[in-house]
C-alpha cells in the first residue's frame, strides 16, 4: 500500500511532523474568516512557492491530487457569479486551493509511522477509558496489511464472474466480498488469541 | 476484545476497498462509488458504536495518509475540502444506522436496515456534507442541494442495496450481524 509521502527528501521531510500539523492548524484557523481577495490571492502564491521549492514531482503530485476537486470548485465559482458576487467567489476559491494544497503539503512530507506516531500521542489520555495507544495502532496496522488482502480477494471474485457471465461483474461480488472479510476478522481474532491476545500488547 | 479490534479493522479495509471498486455510471458524468455503502453496512452490520469506530478508522487512515477515499484521494487536504462535510459525517452516518437498526429489532432485517441506512446513510449525511460546503463555499443551503441532488438517487439506491447486504449476511452468518 502506497502512502501519497514523496519519496524524495526535501527540507520539509526534515522538519517534524507535530511542528507541520500546528502550523497547519494555525494557519488554517487564521485564513478562514479572511475575505480580502489580495491576502487569500497572496497566500495561495506563498503555497505555490513551497511547492515550487520542492521540485517538480510535488508539483505533479500536488496537480493529481486536486484534479477531482477542480470541478467543484468551477461549480462553486459559477454559482458566485449567477449570484453577482464573482469577488467573494474567487476569494472563497483561492482560500479553498490554498488550504487544500497546504494540507497536502503537508502529507506529502511527512512520513506514515511519524504521522501514526503524533495520532498515537494524541489518544494517550483515552488511556483513562480503557483504550491503551497501542491498540489503535494494531488497528491501524491491521487494516494497512488487510486492505490488500480483501483487494485481492475482490479482484478474484471478479474473475470468477467475468468466467461464468458475458455481463460486467457489478453489485452481486458485494455480498461475498462482505461475507468472506467479516469471516476473516474472526479467524484474525482467533489468531490473536491463540498469542495471548491485547493483553501482551499493553504490558510489553 | 480481540474479536472488536479486528472487526473494526477488516470493517475498515473494506470501505477502503469499496472506494476503489470501479464505480457504476448512473447518469452520464456522475460516478456513484460504493464508499458510502460501505459506511452504511458498518453500522448495520456491526452495529451504532462500532461502526462508527470503523469508520473512524478508516478516515485516521485517509488523514495519516494513505489514497482510499473512492478516486484516490487522501491526506489531510480532503478535510478542508468543499466535500468535507461528508468526511465529518461519515461516522455519524454509520452510528444512526445502526442505531436505527438496533431500534426496529421488531420488524423484518431487511426493513430495518433499509431503515436505518437511508435515515443514517442518506439524510443524516447529507446533512453534513450540505452544511460542510455551505460553510466553505459560502453558498445558500438552495445552491447547494441543487449542485448535490444529482447525487441523491444513487445513494437510495444503495441503501436498498445495503438493507438486502445486510439480510443476506444475517442469513448466512446470523452471529456476524450485530443489529439482531
Amino acid at each position: 500500500m502506497l502512502a501519497l509521502t514523496l519519496e524524495t527528501h526535501t527540507w520539509l521531510h526534515r522538519i517534524p511532523a507535530p511542528a507541520k500539523l500546528f502550523a497547519l492548524v494555525v494557519v488554517t484557523v487564521l485564513l478562514l474568516p479572511v475575505t480580502d481577495l489580495r491576502i487569500t490571492g497572496g497566500f495561495l502564491i506563498i503555497v505555490t512557492l513551497l511547492y515550487a521549492s520542492l521540485g517538480g514531482i510535488a508539483i505533479r503530485e500536488g496537480v493529481r491530487l486536486f484534479r477531482p476537486i477542480l470541478l467543484i470548485l468551477l461549480v462553486i465559482l459559477a454559482w458566485h457569479v449567477v449570484l453577482g458576487e464573482p469577488r467573494a467567489g474567487l476569494v472563497i476559491c483561492a482560500r479553498i486551493l490554498a488550504l487544500v494544497a497546504l494540507a497536502n503539503l503537508v502529507t506529502m512530507t511527512t512520513r506514515l509511522d511519524d504521522m501514526i506516531a503524533v495520532v498515537t500521542w494524541l489518544l494517550s489520555p483515552l488511556r483513562r477509558f480503557g483504550l491503551a495507544p497501542s491498540t489503535f495502532g494494531l488497528a491501524v496496522a491491521l487494516t494497512i496489511r488487510s486492505i490488500p488482502v480483501v483487494l485481492m480477494k475482490a479482484e478474484a471474485l471478479r474473475m470468477a464472474w467475468r468466467a461464468r457471465s458475458a455481463r460486467r461483474p457489478g453489485v452481486q461480488t458485494l455480498f461475498p466480498l462482505a461475507l468472506m472479510t467479516l469471516d476473516d476478522a474472526e479467524h484474525m481474532s482467533d489468531a490473536l488469541r491463540a498469542r495471548s491476545g491485547l493483553a501482551s500488547q499493553e504490558t510489553g | 476484545m480481540e474479536r472488536t479490534v479486528t472487526r473494526i479493522a477488516l470493517f475498515a479495509a473494506l470501505i477502503a476497498v469499496l472506494g476503489l471498486f470501479p464505480s457504476f455510471m448512473l447518469f452520464a458524468g456522475v460516478p456513484i462509488s460504493a464508499q458510502s455503502l460501505g459506511v452504511m453496512l458498518a453500522g448495520t452490520i456491526l452495529g451504532a458504536r462500532r461502526g462508527a469506530l470503523a469508520v473512524l478508522l478508516f478516515l485516521a487512515l485517509v488523514a495519516l495518509g494513505l489514497p482510499l477515499l473512492a478516486g484516490g484521494r487522501g491526506g489531510l487536504g480532503v478535510f478542508v475540502g468543499p466535500t468535507a462535510g461528508f468526511l465529518f459525517g461519515f461516522p455519524v452516518a454509520a452510528y444512526v444506522a445502526g442505531l436505527i437498526a438496533q431500534k426496529l429489532r421488531r420488524v423484518d432485517l431487511l426493513v430495518s436496515a433499509t431503515a436505518g441506512a437511508l435515515i443514517g446513510g442518506v439524510l443524516v449525511l447529507y446533512v453534513f456534507g450540505a452544511l460542510g460546503m455551505m460553510l466553505v463555499t459560502e453558498l445558500g443551503f438552495a445552491q447547494v442541494l441543487a449542485t448535490l441532488s444529482v447525487f441523491i438517487p444513487g445513494d437510495i439506491i444503495k441503501a436498498v442495496l445495503c438493507g438486502f447486504l445486510t439480510r443476506s449476511i444475517f442469513m448466512a452468518r446470523p452471529s456476524l450481524v450485530a443489529t439482531r
